[in-house]
């Protein structure tokens, strides 16, 4: 986990690039929780989002859950080869395994966000 | 105390090997070790076991049990030989059709006691087992039957898949193994399994080969241990309550509070083997609901349980609207289960829809998160399983 990683509380990271964009996927802990992943729909490229708004969802052979833009900005690329690789997700869930990038509105946004450390923390205060 | 939820004798075996534990009917309960993809197929490929103690188990004895419960149930009790279990559904005359099912369950006829008195077990939902003792209760003759629920002191567990008989009956005294291994489906018997004494009948809600043991609550765990002992090195799994779903989603088995509801018609559901509404001479019996029972079974049904498989990955879950592609907005039926099926490696679903509409191969739109998503008509079973093995 690397530390230039922020996450969300619904388990998004996101990592800002040299760009002023910023790539964003979900924790492999919470790739862990789901297991037996069947499905994932990305947002379309172009499409503006606000910061907690549903950008996607993943489905496991139990439960559909979404994954929230972490911050507001614009969707300017998805990793369309994910859904059908579901299993890079698992492998490589800080690399391969990106969902979006987004060009933040206001990068200061992802100040924000947790750290690693503090994210860790939220993980360990719920049931597994 | 509404809020305490009830444990298994094997609960601390469950947590001890990674079972991811979830609220299921008051329970706690295993959904899953690891994968329920992997569960699911090793139960087809070889064998699963399952603590279903959640489940519901009544013992009724006593010199009326027999023509006492052939009052109650939808299936000729009374007729039942030893060792022999149907399925059943359990229903009052209550509400405002006159018919309430409050269940489905599985009635078996147990060895005699010694001296003669015939012995009975019903095992019911989780979900349903209060409602159903209550209504029982509030039945019983004034002597003759003696009602108990048994869920607390015994434990229940089902080892299905085509290596589960073999796994069984190997920790079996030998003849009672060979009396097993020639159980005929919907029929049980005692025996000592690792030593110990239990109930084994040729039962299962997976589609596959297999057996349901009844065993005390302080036995559970040696049974347990010792069939996963014996049947690891074949692949055999301990598979929680998800893969227990996708399993009997593929084999067309209803499920109370998804296909059956307390006001379902049977018949539509393709469920009137279930209900007798004759004695085996022709004469009418007379059970709760028997009434409202004959009129459904005397008009044609407008709706049919059917299979969906989806052309997509996206799975359709229990709620989802089905219309038809032709007509926008037009509902057509409902989805009652649906999920990522492992062995036909597509979502599929069962689902209520017009009987117009059911020929195999139709194509009906699912409406998942608002979008149309196409399915077609298959018929249940969605998979049956070969019918001899090698």
């Amino acid at each position: 986990m690397s530390a230039e990683l922020k996450f969300a509380k619904t388990h998004e990271w996101i990592r800002p690039d040299d760009g002023g964009a910023a790539t964003v996927g979900i924790s492999a802990y919470a790739v862990e929780a789901l297991t037996d992943l069947v499905f994932m729909q990305l947002p379309a490229v172009g499409r503006r989002v606000k910061a907690g708004e549903s950008i996607g969802e993943i489905e496991s052979v139990k439960a559909v859950s979404d994954f929230y833009a972490p911050v507001s900005g614009e969707i300017i690329e998805v990793n369309a080869a994910l859904p059908a690789e579901l299993e890079t997700l698992g492998k490589d869930p800080y690399g391969a395994g990106w969902l979006v990038r987004i060009r933040p509105d206001d990068p200061a946004e992802m100040i924000g966000l947790l750290d690693a450390a503090a994210y860790e923390a939220v993980v360990k205060s719920q049931p597994h | 105390m509404a809020d305490t939820l009830l444990e298994t004798p094997l609960a601390a075996w469950h947590a001890a090997h990674g079972g991811r534990i979830v609220d299921f009917a008051g329970w706690q309960m295993p959904v899953q070790y690891a994968s329920i993809v992997e569960e699911h197929l090793a139960t087809r490929q070889a064998a699963g076991m399952f603590d279903v103690s959640h489940m519901g188990r009544l013992s009724v004895t006593g010199p009326k049990s027999l023509t006492w419960l052939d009052g109650l149930l939808t299936r000729r009790v009374s007729e039942l030989a030893v060792g022999q279990v149907r399925y059943t559904l359990v229903t009052s005359d209550e509400g405002p059709t006159g018919l309430t099912i409050l269940d489905d369950a599985l009635v078996a006829r147990d060895a005699d006691a010694p001296d003669g008195t015939p012995r009975l077990s019903l095992v019911v939902n989780a979900s349903n087992r209060k409602g159903v003792v209550a209504w029982l209760t509030g039945r019983l003759p004034g002597e003759g039957v003696v009602l108990s629920d048994q869920t607390r002191k015994t434990a229940m567990i089902a080892v299905q898949g085509p290596l589960a008989v073999a796994v069984v009956t190997g920790l079996c005294p030998a003849d009672e193994a060979g009396e097993i291994s020639a159980l005929k489906n919907y029929r049980a018997r005692s025996a000592r399994v690792a030593g110990r004494p239990a109930e084994v009948s040729r039962t299962g809600y997976t589609g596959e080969d297999g057996l349901e043991l009844v065993v005390a609550a302080a036995d559970a765990l040696a049974v347990w241990e010792a069939i996963l002992a014996a049947g690891q090195s074949q692949g055999l799994r301990p598979c929680g309550l998800g893969s227990r779903d996708t399993l009997r989603l593929e084999a067309g088995m209803p499920l109370y509070g998804h296909e059956l509801l307390a006001d379902s018609d049977p018949f539509a559901l393709g469920l009137g083997f279930a209900v007798n509404l004759t004695h085996s001479d022709g004469s009418p019996r007379s059970f709760p609901g028997a009434e409202p029972l004959r009129q459904l079974q005397a008009k044609p049904a407008g709706t049919v349980r059917v299979g969906l498989v989806l052309m997509g990955k996206r799975a359709a879950r229990a709620g989802a609207v089905v219309t038809h592609p032709g007509e926008p907005g037009s509902v057509v039926g409902g989805v009652t289960s649906g999920s990522y099926c492992p062995t036909l490696d597509a979502a599929a679903a069962m689902a209520i829809i017009h009987h117009d509409l059911a020929t195999e191969g139709t194509v009906l739109d699912v409406l998942i998160r608002e979008d149309a998503c196409p399915a077609r008509v298959a018929p249940l079973p969605l998979y049956r399983r070969p019918a001899l093995r090698t």
